[in-house]
């Protein structure tokens, strides 16, 4: 590969992979890829969704065998294939998005119960448990609380803890798999610090992350995957955010700010000192025809409440809404949905969709009146009705009686608007949209929400990623603690100014 | 060709094979074993068998497909039967005109109507789980049915109704008759009605069906009132055949009813499942008693019978399962 590249001194890589191949059910999922990670170097595995990141975490760990002809060298040795034994004695760790912690459990429970528990006479020392169970975190700079249950902490402290435990196993090598996925910018920090901690005491990470501003930040190379081939390394110093999307995806993306002329459209939704104590305080807000407004702000910021009041499923407490010049006062979303209002919710795996039931009842469930015929459902309309929605919104499906669970995260969310268009709303309120769907499909999500913008449908987005809001709306509200603090115009503002509002 | 062939599988679903399959393998076993299987007799019998536990469970299936379960079903079915009886006591006993019987029909549906109703409302408003709802209403059934009635029977009733509980019309039995049009009805309900498509909805993820603008809770309730008031057609039947009514007849049946919705193909946990294969499933399972008995086999046997052939069945369903799965790793 042309960009290979060695950062600094040319040190003897920890882990070395060449020729490394795996086929499942005839794809294959990883073809002749090599990997190198150099001790205690903070490395960056890029890659959309089933491009081979987590196959290739697998075959180091040793939960797969990759096909003859691979060669792992790993701390002096090499091998054909890794066990899970060997790996573990090695020093190889992951740390899965899922944690894999017992909440009611203590903290020095959680760090040391492998360690402790896994040694002759098997009894439990809670003495030995809390000494090694700091002794950890300290190594991390942190402390915590060790007797206290993991489910007290935070998202971001349980990850530390998850940390701690990979160093009570004398990790060499730790994986982190989608580790700041549930965090806030500033929890992020603090566990970037932590990562930063890890490296310089020796240990190599490897980070595997969809948010590119913090690989560019931590990482110091990033080593690429696409459709289950290697890419190129690269080092970290040159790359932007831009550059690696383009290398993941193999296309590139034009991003520039929205300029379009909306000052004469009619006014759809116009909400005047909405209020509901401890949630949002005296919100105020336009949103007219065609045009897409952007509210972002930090996790917690009260941004889901606000749309889940528009949305009729929580009552004010005070203020106004006017929908399309008629003063509303929804009792429920039902209610909602009849004057034109559609909320796609942030949490698609439990609210926004129901997984285990067919594409097509997914698509007609909030529509149900309009493929009755005589009081009765009838199929034929049904059948047409989401034919007509996979075609407009391009979803890829085998058939429409396939579970929704079997299409991917981008064509998902496709089926989740599609079955809100078809309720013919007038304000479509979009709560984090692209949550769990891959860089390249994001793209392809907005281009439907721009045409739908286009064709004269409100559109409220909201998105704690800042870039998201930028690029792809008319104005801009930052909300923080349940109050609007700010308004933007993307194309009159920098994305720099925006984000050091939010994050600060 | 193969359209229609498509649209009939589809109608049908893929839950059609297992109890088809339990249904042949019923036919040729018996047919070999007991020569005198295939005869009249025996699907006379089972005929007038099936009906009973047949509603009581189509009274099973809505709750389990919403996720819940109501296993206040036989004590409804005697209630309404209760109601029936008494209503026909007062109008004159054994000359009881038929007037007399159309009105305590419809106060016997209402009856257990009413007691899904109740159970409905508690599930929708308190989110209790329904088991507990409706073991609480079950207990409360029989508790209040035995204390109105001292434990005994309540006969009495006007022979016209003994001998619609045992006419037929065109050679099939009333009974027989009242419970397919009863299948057909939950049939369309669940295939072709908005209520039926959120029932499954429901069944899989209630929270996410709310937020798609569906009244949950008014489908929660309108599922468990049909279900009381199918009970309550149950408990009409039995007052037909018995000619009486006690509190705790048929209470054997509770657990049957779940059974024969797994047989069926109904997902346990609610949002799968549909009225056909369940009505093959209780056909499979009446013929095997009646198929059991002919062969002179004691009547508790036949349902330990039962219990096997389930067990059967989830093991067969497993192995299907695993056979698919290597399939398709292989590719």
């Amino acid at each position: 590969m042309a960009d290979q590249a060695l950062d600094g001194a040319a040190s003897r890589p920890l882990l070395s992979l060449r020729n490394v191949n795996m086929t499942f059910g005839g794809v294959k999922a990883l073809k002749n890829v090599s990997f190198e990670v150099l001790p205690g170097e903070v490395h960056c595995l890029a890659g959309e969704n089933g491009s081979g990141k987590s196959t290739l975490i697998k075959v180091i760990t040793g939960v797969y065998r990759p096909e003859a002809g691979a060669v792992i060298d790993y701390d002096g040795q090499s091998y054909s294939h890794m066990s899970p034994v060997t790996a573990q004695a090695g020093g190889i760790q992951v740390i899965w998005q899922d944690l894999a912690l017992f909440p009611e459990m203590t903290v020095a429970e959680n760090i040391a119960f492998q360690t402790v528990i896994a040694r002759w006479p098997r009894l439990v020392n809670y003495a030995e448990m809390r000494r090694v169970a700091t002794n950890a975190l300290q190594r991390l700079g942190v402390t915590l609380d060790v007797d206290l249950a993991l489910h007290h902490f935070p998202i971001a402290q349980r990850q530390i803890v998850a940390i701690a435990r990979a160093l009570v196993g004398q990790a060499k090598l730790v994986f982190m798999d989608e580790p700041t996925a549930s965090l806030t910018q500033s929890e992020t920090d603090y566990l970037l610090d932590i990562v930063r901690n890890l490296s310089a005491s020796g240990v190599a990470v490897v980070f595997v992350s969809h948010r590119l501003a913090e690989v560019l930040e931590i990482s110091s190379r990033v080593t690429v995957l696409r459709d289950g081939a290697l890419v190129g390394v690269y080092p970290t110093k040159g790359l932007t955010q831009s550059r690696i999307t383009e290398l993941m995806t193999g296309k590139t993306f034009g991003y520039s700010a929205l300029h379009r002329d909306l000052g004469t459209s009619p006014v759809m939704l116009e909400v005047k000192g909405l209020s509901r104590p401890g949630e949002f305080q005296d919100v105020s807000l336009t949103v007219r025809r065609g045009e897409t407004l952007g509210i972002t702000g930090l996790l917690g910021a009260g941004r889901t409440e606000l749309a889940l009041t528009l949305f009729g499923m929580r009552k004010p407490k005070s203020g106004s809404v006017v929908l399309d010049g008629n003063p509303v006062r929804f009792g429920s979303n039902r209610d909602a949905i009849a004057a034109g209002v559609a909320y796609l919710s942030e949490d698609r795996l439990s609210l926004g969709l129901i997984q285990p039931q067919a594409i097509a009842d997914n698509m007609v469930v909030a529509s149900l009146d309009k493929i009755l015929s005589r009081g009765f459902i009838s199929s034929d309309r049904k059948r047409s009705l989401v034919n007509r929605w996979i075609r407009d919104l391009g979803v890829k499906i085998g058939k429409q009686d396939d579970a929704i669970s079997t299409l991917s995260g981008g064509n998902q969310q496709r089926v989740a608007i599609a079955k809100w268009l078809a309720t013919d709303p007038k304000l479509l309120i979009l709560d984090a949209p692209t949550v769990g769907v891959d860089v390249g499909a994001r793209a392809g999500i907005f281009d439907i929400v721009s045409k739908l913008a286009d064709s004269g449908l409100a559109i409220i987005l909201i998105s704690d990623e800042v870039p998201e809001v930028y690029f792809n709306a008319d104005r801009v509200l930052h909300m923080a603690q349940g109050r609007i603090v700010g308004e933007y115009a993307p194309c009159a503002t920098t994305l720099q100014a925006i984000e050091e509002a939010v994050y600060a | 060709m193969t359209v229609l062939i498509d649209r009939a599988r589809n109608a049908l679903g893929p839950e059609l094979a297992g109890p088809l399959a339990a249904f042949a393998v019923v036919m040729v076993v018996f047919g070999i074993a007991a020569p005198n299987f295939l005869s009249r007799a025996t699907f006379g019998s089972v005929a007038f068998q099936l009906p009973e536990l047949g509603l009581l469970t189509l009274a099973m299936l809505l709750p389990i497909l919403t996720g819940g379960l109501n296993l206040a079903i036989t004590f409804t079915a005697n209630m309404a039967g209760l109601t029936l009886a008494w209503v026909l006591q007062s109008q004159g006993g054994v000359d009881a005109g038929i007037g007399a019987f159309v009105l305590g029909s419809v106060l016997a549906v209402a009856v257990g109507a009413l007691s899904g109703l109740i159970m409905g409302l508690v599930i929708a408003y308190t989110k209790a789980h329904p088991i507990l709802v409706s073991l609480s209403m079950m207990i409360f059934l029989r508790g209040l049915g035995e204390f109105l009635t001292r434990g005994g029977d309540v006969s009495g009733i006007p022979g016209f109704l003994a001998r619609i509980g045992y006419s037929s019309i065109f050679g099939i039995p009333v009974p027989l008759l009242i419970f397919i049009a009863s299948v057909l009805i939950w049939h369309i309900l669940l295939t072709r009605m908005k209520l039926g498509f959120n029932t499954y909805m429901i069944g899989s993820n209630i929270e996410a069906t709310r937020y798609s603008g569906i009244n949950t809770r008014k489908v929660q309730v309108l599922v468990y009132t049909l279900s009381g008031a199918m009970c309550a057609v149950a408990g009409i039947i039995m007052l037909a055949r018995f000619n009486s009514v006690r509190v705790g007849h048929g209470e054997s049946y509770l657990l049957i009813t779940v059974l024969a919705c797994f047989l069926g193909g109904v997902n346990p946990f609610g949002g799968f499942g549909r009225v056909i294969p369940v009505f093959v499933a209780l056909v499979v399972l009446q013929l095997l008693s009646s198929g059991l008995n002919l062969m002179g086999a004691n009547q508790h046997l036949a349902t330990a019978v039962w219990g096997i052939l389930m067990i059967t069945v989830m093991i067969l369903r497993w192995l299907a399962g695993r056979l698919k799965f290597l399939n398709t790793n292989r590719g």
